[in-house]
């Protein structure tokens, strides 16, 4: 395959050879590369999955293998450019956060799961985020909002906009 | 409890309380200089074992004892795996640590790396969790730079790796033996035991698979001494001679309908009525509690007569629940339906199944579509048995699954029609009089057609 070719770039590639050390096998550097892919394109597309098994010393299948097992990653097309997780755990349903899903898909006119048309965000529903102190909580990106309500989720779409 | 002081949370109101000058200006990293330079490996576990220090995570597993199981004279190398995999739902308090005070989880790393002989040490870090990330990082970072991970630490014959490895989001990866193959590069399907990590693990490695909160425990042991430990919580039973008892100091997480939620410290045994009325204000807006799930949502549901169970290692198994679990209470208040806490639960777990064994994969996923088909009025009151007999046919205990996260799965099914069969099926006789389900006619000949 010649670099023209490539879809990783050699940056990533080499960010992807630098976690070798850590670990005994090739393999247990899957996960790390295809978050690696991941934060750079997006998505993980099958040409980028050939690349990684490459990378690693591992079939294509191997590493489909891992990916699909983990919903968190995207294969058909990328993600948009902020991903939004709305907690649907128990915390924060009993204090709304179902209905505050509900709401913010509406707001958006997409289902979880899904890109907005013009591809700025993906919405998802996220299993416990973990902030249950603060439910009901949403991940933006790396970005915690806590104690959402109707009004902090109004504010947070007008800041899209911008 | 008033008078007791908080030590794993004792720094997290300091200015900057995650960065290594704070913590080393209240004591920190004092223990692993003691501990380095006076006592030996064995020692440690020793001194681990005697405290009987139990797993934070879930479990309750002894740690002393889980340190022993490694194979004595193995050539190595030997792995420690840090679970920060934190998804049980209503469960937060590892967060807490991570984000504000990470040194002390580090520094419990440390000692127990030394003490396992461990010279490689992942901490396995759920997705969701961004910050605890930069924290944690942060604290590595600064570790390596004042020569307390590295080779050679504090001029001693030991040295020690840490890498954080980042989760994907997948429940199943907090279960030990699904950790192990998530941080292999594989599907993160659990593992048939034995052979038990400690004999081959990581790697096929001996392996040590510990709880942040665990670890952070292991850093006052060794700074404060086993009896300090011994004097917080709980003591055997005398009548079960199982039963190591409860000791030491454990974090709570409260949320749900309480009016104050957040994560408290407290000696084991603190009961579940103290918690939300001591910590947590009372339940919010002036209402009565009607549950409360007492340790993450596999535990189950403890009745507000159950509230005066102490939160320790046997408490809630005493009224039914699956075990303290992660100390995470959930307060549920007297409006919200049981029905709606049912099927939140079998919802979660239906998607969390990571589909290796079929009782659980199949099992949840039928247990949410007689929900949904319950609160669509369509429910039967024989549906109560099905779902029954669903609860009791999945896990480790009936011996139906390789981990136990079905029998998590499980409990909350038990727990809701054993302790408020009255109010679903009130619910089921509201919705659904007639008692038996309209089914549309399907054209069996189109369907042949498509």
């Amino acid at each position: 395959m010649s670099t023209a070719e490539r879809l990783l770039s050699d940056d990533v590639r080499q960010a992807i050879r630098a976690r070798f050390p850590r670990y005994a096998t090739r393999q247990a550097v899957t996960l790390p590369a295809l978050h690696l892919v991941n934060q750079r394109l997006g998505y993980v597309p099958p040409e980028a999955v050939a690349e990684i098994a490459e990378l690693l010393e591992l079939t294509p299948a191997q590493v489909q293998d891992t990916l699909s097992f983990y919903g968190f990653f995207k294969q058909d097309k990328p993600a948009g450019r902020v991903r939004v997780w709305v907690c649907r755990s128990i915390s924060c349903a009993a204090r709304g956060g179902e209905d505050l899903l509900e709401y913010l898909c509406k707001k958006l006119g997409i289902r979880p799961g899904e890109t907005t048309p013009d591809g700025r965000v993906t919405l998802e529903f996220a299993e416990c985020l973990g902030a249950c102190d603060y439910a009901p909580a949403m991940l933006v990106g790396d970005t915690l909002h806590k104690d959402l309500t109707r009004e902090k989720i109004d504010e947070f779409v007008a800041s899209l906009q911008q | 409890m008033p008078t007791y002081q908080p030590v794993l949370l004792a720094n997290i109101h300091k200015e900057d309380s995650h960065k290594l000058a704070v913590y080393e200006s209240g004591g920190g990293y004092r223990a692993l200089r003691r501990v380095l330079k006076e006592k030996s490996p064995q020692d440690v576990v020793e001194m681990v074992r005697l405290s009987n220090l139990r797993g934070r995570g879930g479990a309750g597993f002894p740690t002393g004892l889980k340190w022993s199981f490694l194979p004595e004279g193995h050539p190595g190398p030997v792995y420690l795996c840090v679970n920060a995999d934190e998804s049980e739902p209503g469960t937060f308090v590892n967060r807490v640590l991570m984000e504000l005070d990470p040194h002390q989880v580090i520094e419990g790393i440390i000692l127990s790396s030394y003490a396992t002989k461990a010279r490689t040490a992942y901490i396995y870090l759920r997705y969701e969790y961004p910050l605890s990330l930069q924290r944690m990082q942060a604290a590595v970072d600064e570790c390596y730079q004042a020569g307390y991970l590295g080779k050679r630490i504090l001029g001693r014959d030991f040295s020690l790796d840490v890498y954080i490895h980042r989760g994907a989001a997948a429940y199943v990866c907090g279960e030990e033996m699904g950790l192990i193959e998530s941080l292999e590069g594989k599907r993160a399907w659990p593992r048939i035991k034995p052979p038990f990590p400690a004999v081959e693990g990581l790697f096929r490695k001996p392996t040590v698979v510990n709880n942040v909160e665990t670890l952070a425990c292991v850093t006052h042991i060794a700074d404060r001494g086993v009896e300090w430990f011994k004097s917080l919580g709980t003591p055997p039973d005398p009548h079960d001679p199982r039963d190591p008892g409860s000791f030491g100091p454990k974090l709570y997480g409260l949320s749900g309908h309480v009016n104050r939620p957040g994560c408290y410290e407290a000696p084991l045994g603190i009961t579940c009525r103290q918690l939300i009325e001591e910590f947590g204000g009372g339940v919010w807006k002036n209402r009565q509690a009607k549950a409360v799930i007492p340790g993450g949502l596999s535990t189950g549901l403890m009745t507000e007569a159950e509230f005066d169970t102490p939160l320790d290692f046997s408490g809630p198994l005493k009224v039914g629940c699956l075990g303290l679990g992660t100390g995470c209470v959930v307060v549920l208040d007297e409006t919200y339906p049981i029905l709606d806490f049912l099927y939140n639960s079998c919802r979660f777990f239906a998607h969390e199944s990571c589909g290796q064994c079929t009782p659980c994969r199949e099992g949840t996923r039928w247990a949410v579509e007689m929900i949904e088909r319950i609160r669509a009025g369509r429910g039967r009151l024989k549906d109560l048995e099905l779902l029954q007999e669903i609860g009791d046919s999945i896990g480790i205990i009936p011996g139906t699954t390789i981990c136990g996260l079905a029998d998590g799965a499980a409990w909350p099914i038990k727990n809701a029609i054993g302790k408020f069969r009255d109010e679903l099926e009130d619910y089921i006789k509201r919705t659904n009089p007639e008692g038996y389900i309209v089914t549309e006619p399907v054209e069996a000949l189109a369907a042949i057609a498509d």
